[in-house]
């Protein structure tokens, strides 16, 4: 069985035992919610700012939510033991950690796209504007989220306060993609396309994406085995 | 060629040393008995062997092959203190799911004979929550044994049981080793398990204190091993 | 033998950096923002020095999980230690020396940024050893996740360079008025800084050597 057919399957059943149950998916967009309401209290939504601010505020959204999905991820094997089934199993770190990565993406590509409506509604933004870059660049910052979420969620999955200590782990290191996801949110929400002075931030979206997947498929045995 | 050999393994936590220089042997179709009090590293050696951890020192062979590759953990079926079955999905999921990552050539097949040698073809699409906890420790036999492992690892397999899955274990443990298939186990049910040992080695504060055949004494005694070569 | 070096270096370190102060004391202020430019001395050198200390970092953390040798565990988490100090020196500097010219203490201007992104990444590392118990574990993520942090340090410095710019030019590629007969000095702050940064390094590698050593007995205790 090769890789990607390995990575699938691991995926396949992380998505059923998610769908099974909906705890992850449904506390992070209920989550995402509350920020959203939250946001409409602390920012005046007919002011010119708060439009220029679009893709900070989802992105903050995203970010949030987006943890509680990752959280789950890794820790889903630990009732009955299950990671140690999955690390007997005759797949690699890598396969493991790429399916699991995958679903992830799924869940919070999903909540993600469910929050955006509500937000374009409540922030009284008219997104679609530039609906093909968006989503281009909501792939590449919610993947650049996901695999640094899911490899700290493997490196945290055993230790104490578990649930603070993934998001203080990996904000910091999710700044550089966090913050062009936002730069080119805010102009595409505004029917901006992505310009020459802006194509930069895509350029690190992509780097950071490729660099830290290549990183953690190479790390990912080390982290699951010692 | 040994089917399990552990040569010179050390452990580390910190510079503490949880095991010493194991050296251990289980050739084919052998049955070895790990034994020893509480903390003295059976399950750390067996998570070991199993290739859950890498030793600090030393090296661990499956059939000559380091338990990390592929083939190696083809090999090794695995039963610790977690049944490691999910949840959330059936038991034919569940069962399917592992057929597939072990690529057997029909997963759906495998899943459906085991859950009738374990009894459980009446609940196959059952979710595994509402499973019983004897229910629950079958399907983790099976699980362990559906790619038909030549290397049985059981860390304290008898602790959790009920009598039921203690007869469907000791069954098919018994027709493995008929089969020519090797066991590995870490235990306090001396008594269950000895009937089943041909060898059985003792491990004290991470060491080796007893490792050899498996003694009529010792099964008509089950304390005489700790007697002899414990610190009791 | 290691503790008579050590102190020798720390004494050496502190006589550079005392001989430096009077001299830069007795240098002229600078034309453009006086007095307080001379906090470039110190702001620049304890940057520098935490630069090197996060490559040193990442080199024991890639060597431990080489060879697993707990000495490289203990260098790097006693380097990223001394180095967010340092860190922490260049970020108080820095804002000190933005409240007199800029009259605010905080600018989020670029290099103030990134020095705080990357001070938040590694005080990470040390919030993630914290909360491990077991020391090959412990010792194994920490190496993990400080290559993911020293990694993040170019895209992060880059990103926010992008991001926004009020940061002055580096005076002394950008043709700025750092004057070339002041140099020396700032040479002699580096090293000085540079000696510091490996004297305390080495104070706490010692300690967690110790650490180590104490975590050992008191399992040896236990297993009695």
């Amino acid at each position: 069985m090769g890789f990607f057919h390995q990575a699938f399957v691991i995926t396949v059943k992380d998505l059923r035992a998610e769908l099974r149950t909906k705890e992850a998916v449904n506390s992070s967009f209920a989550f995402a919610l509350v920020i959203l309401l939250l946001f409409s209290f602390a920012f005046d939504s007919f002011e010119e700012t708060t439009q220029q601010m679009a893709g900070g505020l989802l992105w903050i959204v995203f970010a949030f939510a987006g943890t509680l999905i990752l959280n789950r991820s890794f820790a889903r094997e630990l009732p009955n033991d299950c990671l140690d089934a999955l690390i007997a199993a005759p797949i690699s770190g890598a396969a493991l950690f790429l399916g699991k990565a995958i679903a992830n993406f799924v869940l919070v590509m999903a909540v993600e796209l469910i929050s955006l409506p509500v937000f374009g509604i409540f922030s009284n933004v008219h997104w679609t504007r530039q609906f093909p870059e968006l989503m281009l660049v909501l792939v590449l910052g919610s993947w650049g989220m996901t695999i640094i979420g899911t490899i700290f969620s493997a490196l945290t999955v055993n230790i104490r306060l578990r649930e603070v200590m993934l998001p203080m782990l990996t904000y910091p290191i999710l700044i550089p993609p966090l913050m062009g996801a936002m730069q080119l949110t805010s102009g595409l929400v505004a029917g901006t396309p992505i310009a020459p002075d802006t194509v930069v931030w895509l350029k690190v979206l992509i780097g950071f994406d490729v660099v830290y997947t290549a990183v953690s498929l190479f790390l990912v045995e080390t982290v699951l085995v010692g | 060629m040994s089917a399990v050999a552990v040569d010179g393994v050390w452990k580390f936590y910190g510079d503490y040393p949880a095991l010493k220089n194991i050296r251990l042997e289980a050739a084919r179709g052998s049955c070895l008995a790990l034994i020893g009090r509480n903390g003295a590293g059976k399950t750390t050696l067996l998570r070991i062997i199993a290739g859950f951890n890498r030793p600090g020192k030393g090296q661990v062979r499956i059939f000559g092959r380091e338990p990390r590759e592929t083939d190696a953990r083809r090999q090794i079926g695995f039963i610790g203190h977690g049944i490691s079955v999910y949840d959330e999905l059936s038991a034919f999921e569940n069962l399917k799911l592992y057929g597939q990552l072990y690529n057997l050539p029909d997963p759906r097949a495998s899943a459906t004979e085991w859950l009738e040698r374990t009894g459980l073809a009446r609940v196959a699409s059952g979710l595994v929550r509402e499973f019983s906890r004897g229910m629950r420790q079958r399907l983790a036999v099976a699980r362990a044994f559906l790619h038909e492992p030549s290397v049985l690892l059981l860390d304290e397999p008898f602790t959790a049981l009920d009598d039921k899955a203690i007869a469907v274990l000791q069954r098919l443990l018994r027709e493995a080793l008929a089969q020519g298939k090797t066991i590995v186990m870490s235990t306090h049910q001396l008594r269950e398990a000895l009937e089943l040992s041909s060898h059985v080695a003792m491990l004290n504060r991470g060491q080796v204190a007893f490792h050899g055949p498996c003694t009529p004494e010792m099964i008509s005694d089950p304390g005489y091993v700790y007697a002899r070569y414990g610190e009791g | 033998m290691r503790d008579k070096i050590m102190y020798g270096l720390g004494a050496l370190a502190i006589l550079i950096l005392i001989n430096d102060i009077i001299h830069i004391m007795g240098l002229p202020d600078e034309v453009n923002q006086g007095a307080i430019f001379k906090i470039i001395f110190f702001h620049v050198p304890v940057a520098i020095t935490a630069l090197t200390a996060a490559a040193v970092a990442l080199i024991a953390s890639v060597l431990f999980l080489v060879t697993r040798n707990f000495f490289y565990d203990a260098l790097a988490v006693a380097v990223t230690e001394v180095g967010l100090a340092f860190l922490a020196a260049n970020l108080v500097t820095g804002s000190l020396w933005g409240r007199v010219i800029w009259g605010v203490y905080w600018a989020w201007d670029a290099r103030l940024t990134s020095a705080l992104v990357c001070w938040l990444l590694y005080a990470g590392y040390l919030m993630l050893r914290h909360a491990i118990e077991e020391p090959t574990q412990r010792a194994t993520f920490a190496a993990v996740f400080s290559i993911f942090a020293f990694i993040d340090v170019p895209i992060v410095i880059f990103s926010i360079k992008w991001w926004r710019t009020q940061h002055p030019q580096p005076v002394f590629w950008g043709g700025g008025s750092f004057p070339s007969d002041w140099l020396p000095y700032f040479l002699w702050n580096m090293l000085a800084m540079l000696l510091i940064g490996a004297v305390l390094t080495m104070t706490r590698l010692r300690q967690e050597e110790s650490q180590r050593e104490l975590d050992y007995l008191r399992r040896l205790a236990h297993s009695m």
